[in-house]
């Protein structure tokens, strides 16, 4: 059981009504082990009930959830031997230093005391605190307190680490050495269970992708199985010199062209069929004695795709 | 079970580390007790052999209920009480770590008044292991009683006015000062339906060897009784309390 084959965490029916409102709707699906699981939604969708859910700070209304096989109400002590949680607030002890933080963790997780040390040293050095390791939680920055509430979810050794919002208010820097040590420890065998509203990041570093949206899974996949399976269109970012024609210009005179989007220096155009779009985009400019400064074909970001997830679902 | 109250242990010490030096703790659970009791030394009358064991029990209900209402109710405004929540422990092993803390800040508060109480009366307890029994008695449903009081409050800055208003009409309507067979016979269910008359008993036995209106064998069973409830309910709390 603890080699959390198959399903690291299994989700069956899931739902939780708060005072007569439906905030999850009877969810249901499987996390696999090894993976990073993008957990994604728009605020109020019903990511973190569910997560609260299965991690069992929150009461189920009804249906179940499984962590490696062991239910989280009925075999709780368990289930949450096998995981570690990093809460959207980083909530650590404020007058304990960083390596008395981690060692009471290891120690609430039942770590015996030499492997807890060494445990807490490893992490540390992990995460590169080692050398703040006697400064206390409340003199870190924001950016070392997240690594740190990281790091005290991972002081046992967990199977499964739930992230809610991880990077959430964090400096690019912070974020993509966040993301990097993400990998990292997914690479070593931690299943990923990644709580975000962030659609950049849920693509950027998921192996797949739950969206939840009032309370329901509209669409789960690979990012790209989601591509293929909403279709979302290409679009065509093109500048002119000396100026870019208008919107207008653009409409009435480029084959298959549907929306226009002036974007800074430059236009989006989203065509019925890039390709012509694109042939005839040059024809107009050298009909015009424009210039093209720059061309090119990109597929739909994160967040158009994530917009059509949601806008499909509704 | 060993592990569970290994784990208390660990919650407690890392309480300990962070609420010891909180004006909370030491204003209320510390030097009130001891400042009431040179108070009443001061006083004509001085401190006679009815308020000693009062104070003493005094002490103990007040250090052994102020560690975990600063504790309990800080940790769940800023959120980090749901880390205990995550472990994999019961909710009485949480219970009890929250009263461990409190119970020994309890009993470090009652050291001053006990030498305050030997200095001033001159007479040793008569009951000297009957007295540390009757000590971690009224510490531990103190402690227990504290944990579960502070689920009422939300919040920090209403910590200590929420306690007081229930812990000082505690204190007078317990024999602490006044004894209940000389109070009007209308308090006397009143006196009886609240733990720190029974708490008092105890102390007041094993230190003087007399007693107010318990026999020794009644007050020691129920405040045993006490605490094991209340550190019940206080588990059964802290699971209600989850939304």
């Amino acid at each position: 059981m603890t080699e959390c084959g198959g399903c690291a965490v299994s989700v069956e029916g899931l739902t939780k009504i708060y005072d007569g409102t439906l905030a999850v709707d009877h969810i249901s699906f499987c996390v696999r082990r090894g993976e990073i699981f993008g957990f994604l939604g728009p605020n109020g969708a019903g990511k973190t009930t569910t997560v609260r859910m299965l991690v069992g700070l929150t009461r189920i209304t009804s249906g179940s959830a499984r962590i490696c096989g062991y239910d989280v109400v009925r075999d709780y002590k368990r289930a949450r031997a096998l995981f570690g949680v990093v809460p959207d607030v980083s909530n650590l002890y404020f007058e304990l230093t960083c390596y008395q933080n981690l060692l009471f963790s290891a120690k609430m997780y039942g770590v015996p005391g030499s492997i807890a040390r060494r445990r807490v040293e490893d992490v540390l050095k992990f995460f590169g605190l080692w050398e703040i390791r006697n400064r206390k939680f409340k003199a870190l920055s924001k950016g070392l307190k997240r690594r740190l509430a990281i790091a005290a979810a991972l002081v046992h050794d967990p199977k499964v680490l739930f992230l809610d919002e991880p990077t959430s208010g964090l400096d690019v820097m912070s974020r993509r050495m966040l993301w990097s040590k993400l990998r990292e420890l997914n690479k070593s065998g931690v299943t990923i269970f990644l709580t975000t509203h962030n659609v950049y990041e849920a693509f950027h570093i998921s192996s797949r992708i739950a969206v939840i949206n009032k309370g329901r899974i509209t669409a789960i996949g690979s990012p790209g199985e989601l591509s293929r399976k909403f279709s979302v269109q290409e679009v065509i970012e093109a500048g002119f010199h000396p100026r870019n024609p208008s919107e207008e210009e653009i409409l009435g005179n480029v084959k298959g062209v549907l929306e226009v989007r002036v974007r800074g220096d430059h236009l989006e155009i989203i065509a019925s069929d890039p390709t012509v779009a694109l042939e005839d985009l040059a024809r107009y400019a050298r009909l015009r004695g424009l210039s093209i400064s720059m061309l090119r074909l990109r597929g739909a970001d994160a967040e158009e795709l994530f917009l059509k997830i949601i806008g499909e679902a509704e | 079970m060993i592990e569970e109250f290994a784990r208390s242990f660990y919650i407690a010490l890392k309480d300990l580390r962070e609420y010891y030096m909180k004006p909370g703790s030491i204003s209320w659970g510390i030097l009130f007790p001891f400042v009431f009791a040179l108070a009443f030394m001061a006083k004509r009358g001085g401190l006679t052999e009815w308020l000693a064991p009062g104070m003493i029990a005094l002490a103990l209900f007040f250090g052994s209920t102020s560690m975990s209402a600063m504790s309990i109710v800080f940790e769940r405004r800023m959120g980090s009480f749901e880390r205990l929540l995550l472990f994999p422990v019961t909710y009485v092993c949480i219970a009890l770590g929250k009263s461990l803390s409190s119970f020994l800040l309890g009993v470090i508060s009652v050291v001053p008044v006990f030498l305050l109480s030997l200095a001033v009366l001159r007479v040793p307890p008569a009951h000297p292991l009957l007295l540390v029994v009757a000590a971690v008695l009224a510490a531990f449903a103190s402690s227990t009683f504290g944990v579960l009081l502070s689920f009422l409050v939300k919040e920090p800055e209403q910590v200590m006015v929420v306690f007081n208003l229930v812990r000082f009409p505690m204190m007078f309507l317990s024999d602490i000062i006044i004894p209940v067979s000389s109070m009007p016979h209308y308090l006397i269910p009143v006196v009886l339906v609240q733990p720190l008359t029974y708490l008092t008993e105890t102390v007041r036995y094993a230190y003087t060897g007399t007693y107010d209106i318990l026999p020794p064998t009644l007050s020691f069973t129920i405040s045993l009784i006490l605490g094991i409830a209340f550190l019940l309910l206080a588990s059964d709390t802290i699971r209600r309390s989850k939304p």
